[in-house]
C-alpha cells in the first residue's frame, strides 16, 4: 500500500473508493463463477421430466450412474480421440513453426507472423464454412478426418503462437555449445533444447486440447454425422437436458482444473530448482 | 574445363542464395497446394501438379543434404515451417477461395444439386438484404458485448494486477478456471439462471425492478429469455476471458516503479492512473476488444439457447443456410461480407488505436 500512498493519510474517501474496487472485482468473480455453481448444482438435481432446467430435489442417482446416457458418453469419447489426435499433429507443426521462428532470423518472417494470427482473428463461422465448401468441392465425405484437420487448422495457429510466446528469450547459444562440445545437431537438440522447451510445448498442447474438445462451430460445420461432445448436447438440448451432462461437466471441469494446478505447482518447482 | 568451371560456380551460386531458395519453394509449394485444393486446377492438371510439388520437395531436401552447414542454416526456418504453412495453405487459405468462388455460384434449377459457377452477385445482394437485420444485430451484440467485458474486466484485471500480492496466481486461476467447462455447457447454465421462474427473474420481481426493466427493454412481459439483453448477457459472459487475460498481461508488464515516480512528482492517484497506467494498458485493451468482438460477432450458440427467432444473429443465418437448406452460396456470401466488414472494421480500429502487439 505504501507506493500508492507515500507515508501520506489517506483521506476516507480514497479509502472507500479503493474498497468499492475490490468489491466489484469480488462481484466480477462472483459473476463468472455464477454459472459454474448452477452447473455443480445441478448434477446433484432430480429433474421432473426431460429438462433439468427447475431445481426439484438433491440426488446422488447422477453421480452414481455417469454414464448413463449412452449417447453422450459415446460422444464424449468421440471428442477425446478428435482432441488427442488433432492436438498430437498440431503440436508438433506448431512447435516447428515456433521454433523456426524464435530461433532464426529469416527473409518472410513477419509475414508469416501475420499468417499464423488470420486464422485466430476470422471469425468462426466464416472458418467452418469455408472448409466445409472445399471438402464439398472435392466430394470429401464428412468425419473423422475432416474433423481432426479442422481441429488442426485452428490449433496450429495458436499452438505455434503461444510457443513462440513462451520461449522468447531462449538461449539458442546453448545449442551451439552443445555441438562445439561434438554433439550432432540432432543430439543437441534433443539433450539441450528440448527438455528446456518443452514446458511451453506441454502447456501450449494442454491448452489446444481444451480448444478442441470445446469447439463447436468449426466442428458443426465439418462433422457430417459424427457427433462430438458439444454436437450432441446441442442436438439434445431441445428435447431433454439431462443432468448426467452436469455430472460429465463437472468431471471434466475437475480433471481440467488439478490439471492445471499440477502443471502450475509442477513449473514453479522446476524454475526454483533451475533458479537454485 | 572452362565449361566445367562456369557450371559450378553457377551452383555455387544457387547454393549462396539458399535462403532465397528456401522461401521461393515455401511459397511455391504454398501455391501449388492451393491451386489444387481451390480446384484452379484439376483431373490430370491436378497430377502434373502435384507430381511437380513433390519433385521440388525432393529437390530442396536434395540440396540441404548436399549443401553445407551455412546452406542448411539458411534453409532450415523455411524446412521446420513448411508443414504448418503447407496445411494452412490447403486449410485455411484454399477454402477461402472455394467460399468466394461458392458465393458467385448459383443452382440452374430447383433440382439441381451442385450450384454451378456464375458470377452470381445476386448472392451478396440476398446477404445484404434480407439478412441485414442479422448482420445489425451481430454488429451490435457484439458492439454491446466487448464494451461491457470492458467495463466488467478492466476493475477486475487491475485489482489482480495491482492489488493481487502474492494471490495473484491463484485470483487469474480463479478467472480462467470456469472457462474449462464447455462453452455450451455455461450457456445451458445462463438458461437455467435467467429462466422465467429462475432465480435472477424471481430477484427482479421481489425488488419490484420489473417494471424499470421492462422499461429499459432488458425484460420483455417480465421475462429475461429470449430478449436480446439475455443474448448479449451470454456473449458478454463467454467471452469475458478474451478481455481480462490481455488486459492483466499488459498491467503485469507495468513497472511499479513508474507509479512511484508519478507520485514522488506530486502526481495524484488519479492523475497517475489516467497518464501511465492506462496508456501502458492501451495494448491490453486493444488486444482485448478484437479478441472479444470478432468472435462474438460471429457467435451463434449464444442467440441459439438464449436468444429467439427475433434475436437471431447472421452466424446463426450462416449456419442455418449452409447445413439445414444447403444453400451454400448465400451462406457463402453472408460469410464473406461478414469476414469483410470485420476486416474493414479491424483496420479503422488499428489505424486508431494501433499497437504493435496483437498477441
Amino acid at each position: 500500500m505504501s507506493r500508492f500512498g507515500r507515508g501520506a493519510v489517506k483521506s476516507r474517501r480514497a479509502r472507500f473508493g479503493s474498497l468499492a474496487l475490490n468489491a466489484y472485482a469480488g462481484l466480477a468473480l462472483f459473476y463468472i463463477f455464477l454459472p459454474i455453481f448452477v452447473v455443480v448444482l445441478f448434477s446433484f438435481n432430480k429433474p421432473n421430466g426431460k429438462y433439468n432446467i427447475r431445481w426439484q430435489r438433491f440426488t446422488l442417482d447422477n453421480w452414481a450412474n455417469p454414464f448413463a446416457e449412452k449417447a453422450l458418453t459415446e460422444a464424449l469419447l468421440v471428442s477425446l480421440r478428435i482432441a488427442v489426435a488433432s492436438t498430437l499433429i498440431a503440436t508438433v507443426l506448431g512447435a516447428l513453426m515456433a521454433i523456426s521462428l524464435s530461433k532464426y532470423k529469416f527473409r518472410g518472417g513477419t509475414v508469416v507472423d501475420l499468417f499464423l494470427v488470420l486464422p485466430l482473428t476470422s471469425p468462426e463461422v466464416v472458418l467452418g464454412s469455408s472448409l466445409a465448401t472445399l471438402f464439398i468441392n472435392n466430394d470429401v465425405d464428412f468425419g473423422y478426418p475432416t474433423v481432426i484437420i479442422a481441429h488442426v487448422m485452428f490449433q496450429i495457429s495458436f499452438v505455434a503462437l503461444t510457443v513462440r510466446a513462451r520461449i522468447r528469450g531462449f538461449d539458442w547459444t546453448l545449442e551451439q555449445a552443445a555441438m562445439d562440445l561434438g554433439a550432432s545437431p540432432l543430439a543437441a537438440f534433443r539433450k539441450v533444447t528440448l527438455p528446456l522447451i518443452a514446458p511451453g510445448i506441454a502447456a501450449a498442447a494442454m491448452l489446444s486440447f481444451a480448444l478442441s474438445i470445446d469447439d463447436f462451430i468449426i466442428t458443426y460445420f465439418n462433422a457430417g454425422s459424427l457427433l462430438t461432445f458439444p454436437l450432441q448436447i446441442f442436438g439434445e438440448q431441445q428435447r431433454k437436458i439431462p443432468p448426467q451432462i452436469n455430472v460429465l461437466a463437472t468431471m471434466i471441469l475437475i480433471v481440467s482444473v488439478s490439471l492445471l494446478v499440477v502443471g502450475t505447482l509442477a513449473g514453479n518447482r522446476r524454475r526454483r530448482r533451475l533458479e537454485a | 574445363m572452362n565449361l566445367v568451371v562456369d557450371r559450378r560456380t553457377r551452383l555455387a551460386k544457387f547454393f549462396d542464395r539458399a535462403d532465397i531458395v528456401g522461401l521461393g519453394t515455401m511459397l511455391l509449394l504454398a501455391l501449388g497446394i492451393v491451386a489444387v485444393g481451390a480446384g484452379w486446377v484439376d483431373g490430370d492438371a491436378a497430377r502434373v501438379v502435384i507430381i511437380a510439388l513433390v519433385v521440388v520437395l525432393v529437390g530442396i531436401i536434395a540440396m540441404a543434404v548436399m549443401g553445407n552447414g551455412e546452406v542448411r542454416r539458411k534453409l532450415a526456418p523455411y524446412g521446420l515451417l513448411k508443414p504448418g504453412i503447407l496445411w494452412l495453405a490447403l486449410f485455411f487459405l484454399a477454402p477461402v477461395w472455394s467460399l468466394f468462388v461458392m458465393s458467385l455460384s448459383a443452382k440452374e434449377s430447383r433440382f439441381d444439386f451442385w450450384p454451378d459457377f456464375s458470377w452470381h452477385w445476386d448472392n451478396y445482394r440476398t446477404a445484404l438484404t434480407e439478412f441485414r437485420p442479422q448482420f445489425v444485430r451481430s454488429f451490435s451484440y457484439a458492439g454491446i458485448a466487448t464494451l461491457l467485458t470492458l467495463i466488467i474486466g478492466f476493475p477486475l484485471a487491475y485489482v489482480i494486477a495491482f492489488r493481487g500480492g502474492r494471490y495473484k496466481t491463484i485470483l487469474l486461476g480463479l478467472v480462467v478456471v470456469p472457462f474449462f467447462t464447455s462453452y455450451l455447457i455455461r450457456t445451458l447454465a445462463w438458461q437455467n439462471l435467467l429462466a422465467d421462474s429462475g432465480p435472477i427473474v424471481s430477484i427482479i420481481d421481489d425488488l419490484r425492478l420489473t417494471g424499470l426493466f421492462e422499461s429499459l427493454n432488458i425484460m420483455d412481459n417480465g421475462k429475461l429469455m429470449n430478449t436480446p439483453a439475455a443474448v448479449i448477457g451470454g456473449l458478454t459472459y463467454n467471452f469475458l476471458p478474451f478481455m481480462v487475460l490481455p488486459i492483466y498481461v499488459s498491467m503485469e508488464k507495468i513497472d511499479v516503479r513508474l507509479l512511484d515516480a508519478a507520485h514522488d512528482l506530486y502526481s495524484t492517484g488519479r492523475r497517475a492512473f489516467r497518464k501511465v497506467v492506462l496508456p501502458l494498458t492501451f495494448p491490453g485493451i486493444f488486444a482485448g476488444t478484437l479478441l472479444t468482438f470478432i468472435p462474438a460477432a460471429g457467435d451463434f450458440i449464444n442467440a441459439a439457447l438464449l436468444g429467439s427467432p427475433n434475436t437471431t444473429m447472421i452466424g446463426n443465418s450462416i449456419q442455418d443456410q449452409f447445413i439445414r437448406q444447403n444453400n451454400w452460396p448465400v451462406a457463402g456470401a453472408m460469410s464473406l461480407v461478414l469476414m469483410a466488414i470485420i476486416t474493414v472494421a479491424v483496420m479503422i480500429y488499428t489505424k486508431f488505436l494501433g499497437t504493435e502487439d496483437l498477441v
